[in-house]
């Protein structure tokens, strides 16, 4: 059986009402996964942007780029190349803290992981991380002794570097 | 630019693609556009039903090659085109549905869209997988580029269903409405003419090869392509074999036809295709039921492989020359290339081997024991219509029948539903086809259980005076799931007796169409031609053998090189 990698997908699409539902319609009609999906408009009005993250073998990654090209809504799909992306997830996170002890100890490792304290209570402490999703795992996993009390994170978000950009074909 | 309500764009947009006939059942969100339809030229054909209206948009389109239009009022009228629009999905019909819709705003509520409103169903939700394209109008103006966006998308590229959703206020509503625009749609730009590059290696490929064969599927009757297939088959002596759909876009009287391949197709083209050096796939997406387990398809054959569907090449079966366009631009570049490289192919050792393998196949053919068997009814009935007879089927023994011992010999001519296999298709469909041709002699092959499920539809046919011919192979059971339980279920025949069949002929004499039983080849023949000249839809009931099955056959789970059963 072929090797299965994580591909991460750029996909611009029309900004309207039910492109989310029609492309994650498509990945469960045809038994793709998403591992991880985040969506917001573009610098261009009327024009948003899906970073879709899926694992499988080419010949799946193949097939979901395809298919993906045939929807009427979306313009424009790439596979962006893992070596040569910046990538980017956001993350909040609230952890008990309700000694002074633990308070310094979280805002220590929030410093060293430059993550950002958000809110603050007698009892809890919100933090917001931005980074690769390895990264904010790493954080998370450091937060856990002090329990977690909530976690949301946005999925990550990729552009390629360099001068090129993914643009719709005239 | 002119100003008018959504309703008469409508019909004006509906115009503007030549439409000449819809197929549908009014409803409380479609009286607007009834009202208007009531002044127009355009021809609207009430069905009994709303799936029957869908297929017979579906027969419509594949008999003629142009849209197929049916429309429907919301909630359960919108619900029961479903079947139809995945049928004509699965089989890249181009079918324009268009429903009704509650309004999007009402006097009492500020937005009735998503309160559960009184037959409201989210059909845009519902169809987005079974569609190419659905779009709900939001405000009256929005018609013409709906409209026209909903032919371009279904008739172009790979051809499909499309919906257009038109809430009832944007039926009613005036705006100024713009029917000049220049269509623009920026995620839809079909790919239609092949790379050259990719030609020259396909053509390369042909000219080496030893044992070539051609595999044709749908996409060669939708693209409107036969011309070019015999063209290049006869240039190079290469057998033609089609897929279930490709069926009649080559005539299968020529005599490098092999018949259809796959599940229930001959042992002929089955056993020969596993012997090409190199297979020309056109228009089809070698789906299971043509190629059997993959292990085992073509093992020798470098494959060429033309869709006019990227996401279909490569997606079953590795090829070595894949190629993005409509078969016929494709398949007229490889002809030209090849005509200009080589005179026409003697016959040679490979071609020697395939009609020897022909004799054998149709000298040995086994058309069952007794008088009135169904491929022997098929065989009689080839005989008694002209070559453009259109036959479409019903779903199940009668199908594989019909594909197997009816030989289609014009494009367009076979029309029946192969990726979703829907029972109750053909008879609605036949309706279809004979209104897209109506000087064409229209028969559907049906069974009894298939016939029931749309049978309504007589009411359609005889009160639209849309004269079309049923045959039904009667044998009171759903017969190919009895076949399997025959076969693969130790004769456990678990819900597949109807028990209480209607009379079929009276109950067509109870709508006012002809009514006959038949019980011999011979009464068949002259009942037959006499349904050929009356102007009423006729119902042929033929009892046959509850026994019978239909052979050859790939058992399920097994390769073309296992095709047992018949010869």
């Amino acid at each position: 059986m072929e090797q299965k990698y994580v591909h991460i997908i750029s996909t611009i699409v029309e900004h309207k009402p039910g492109v989310l539902y029609t492309v994650s319609n498509l990945f469960r009609r045809r038994g793709f996964n998403i591992d991880n999906i985040s969506v917001g408009p573009t610098e261009e009005p009327g024009i948003a942007r899906m970073t879709i993250m899926v694992t499988g073998d080419n010949r799946t990654i193949e097939q979901v780029i395809k298919q993906l090209n045939k929807l009427i809504d979306v313009l424009k799909v790439t596979r962006l190349d893992p070596e040569n992306i910046v990538t980017r997830e956001l993350a909040l996170i609230k952890v008990n803290a309700t000694s002074t002890k633990a308070r310094s100890d979280i805002i220590n490792y929030a410093d060293i992981f430059r993550a950002r304290v958000v809110d603050v209570c007698t009892e809890s402490l919100m933090m917001e991380i931005t980074g690769t999703s390895d990264k904010i795992d790493a954080f998370i996993t450091l937060m856990k002794p002090f329990g977690i009390k909530e976690v949301a994170r946005t999925g990550i978000t990729s552009l390629s570097r360099g001068p090129k950009s993914v643009k719709i074909d005239d | 630019m002119a100003k008018m309500t959504g309703a008469q764009a409508l019909i004006e947009s509906l115009k503007q693609e030549k439409v000449d006939v819809i197929f549908g059942i009014s409803g409380g969100a479609l009286l607007p556009i009834h009202d208007v339809l009531y002044d127009s030229e355009i021809r609207h054909i009430l069905a009994r039903h709303e799936q029957g209206a869908a297929h017979m948009a579906d027969g419509y389109a594949r008999a003629i090659g142009k849209a197929g239009v049916c429309m429907a009022t919301s909630g359960p009228g919108a619900t029961n085109i479903v079947t139809g629009l995945a049928n004509a999905y699965l089989d890249s019909s181009p079918v324009v549905a268009l429903t009704g819709q509650v309004p999007t705003y009402s006097a009492n509520t500020s937005y009735m869209i998503g309160r559960d409103a009184f037959q409201e169903a989210d059909i845009i939700g519902i169809t987005t997988p079974i569609t190419k394209y659905n779009v709900q109008v939001k405000h009256a103006s929005e018609v013409p580029h709906a409209v026209k966006s909903a032919f371009y998308i279904a008739t172009s590229g790979r051809p499909g269903p499309t919906l257009v959703d038109l809430p009832k206020d944007t039926q009613t509503v005036k705006a100024e409405m713009d029917f000049s625009e220049n269509l623009q749609i920026r995620g839809y730009k079909p790919n239609i003419d092949p790379h050259p590059l990719q030609i020259k290696k396909a053509v390369k490929l042909l000219m080496k090869a030893e044992r070539p064969m051609i595999l044709a599927g749908g996409g060669v009757n939708l693209s409107g392509a036969s011309a070019e297939l015999l063209q290049i088959a006869e240039l190079l002596m290469m057998p033609v074999a089609t897929t279930f759909m490709g069926k009649s876009c080559f005539p299968e009287t020529h005599p490098l036809s092999m018949g259809n391949i796959g599940m229930h197709g001959t042992m002929l083209a089955n056993k020969m295709i596993l012997e090409a050096d190199v297979l020309l796939a056109v228009g089809t997406r070698l789906q299971d039921r043509s190629t059997g387990t993959l292990d085992g398809f073509c093992p020798d054959a470098k494959i060429i492989h033309i869709d006019v569907d990227a996401a279909e090449i490569g997606k079953n079966v590795p090829v070595e020359v894949p190629i993005v366009g409509d078969a016929k631009p494709t398949l007229s570049m490889i002809y030209q290339r090849l005509a200009n490289k080589i005179k026409k192919s003697k016959n040679n050792p490979w071609i020697k081997q395939v009609q020897e393998a022909k004799d054998k196949y149709l000298s040995e053919l086994d058309l069952g024991s007794g008088d009135l068997t169904s491929p022997k009814l098929l065989k009689e009935l080839r005989k008694l219509l002209p070559e453009q007879a259109i036959i479409a089927t019903e779903v199940g023994q009668n199908q594989m029948w019909a594909a197997l011992h009816f030989q289609t010999i014009k494009p367009r001519t076979f029309i029946s539903s192969g990726g979703l296999g829907t029972m109750g298709f053909g008879f609605p469909a036949a309706i279809g086809a004979k209104v897209a041709c109506p000087n064409s002699p229209v028969v559907d092959i049906a069974g009894d259980g298939s016939f029931r499920m749309t049978e309504q539809e007589l009411g359609t046919s005889v009160t639209e005076d849309i004269p079309v011919v049923v045959i039904v192979l009667n044998n009171s059971m759903l017969g190919m799931v009895a076949q399997w339980q025959r076969l693969f279920y130790q004769k456990r025949y678990a819900a597949v007796k109807l028990g209480s069949v209607p009379d079929f002929a009276k109950l067509a004499q109870a709508y006012g169409a002809e009514g006959v039983h038949v019980g011999s080849m011979a009464e068949f023949s002259s009942v037959m031609k006499n349904a050929l000249k009356t102007e009423v839809t006729t119902v042929i009931d033929v009892p046959i053998c509850p026994d019978d099955d239909v052979f050859p056959m790939v058992p399920p789970g097994k390769g073309l090189k296992d095709t047992v059963g018949g010869l």
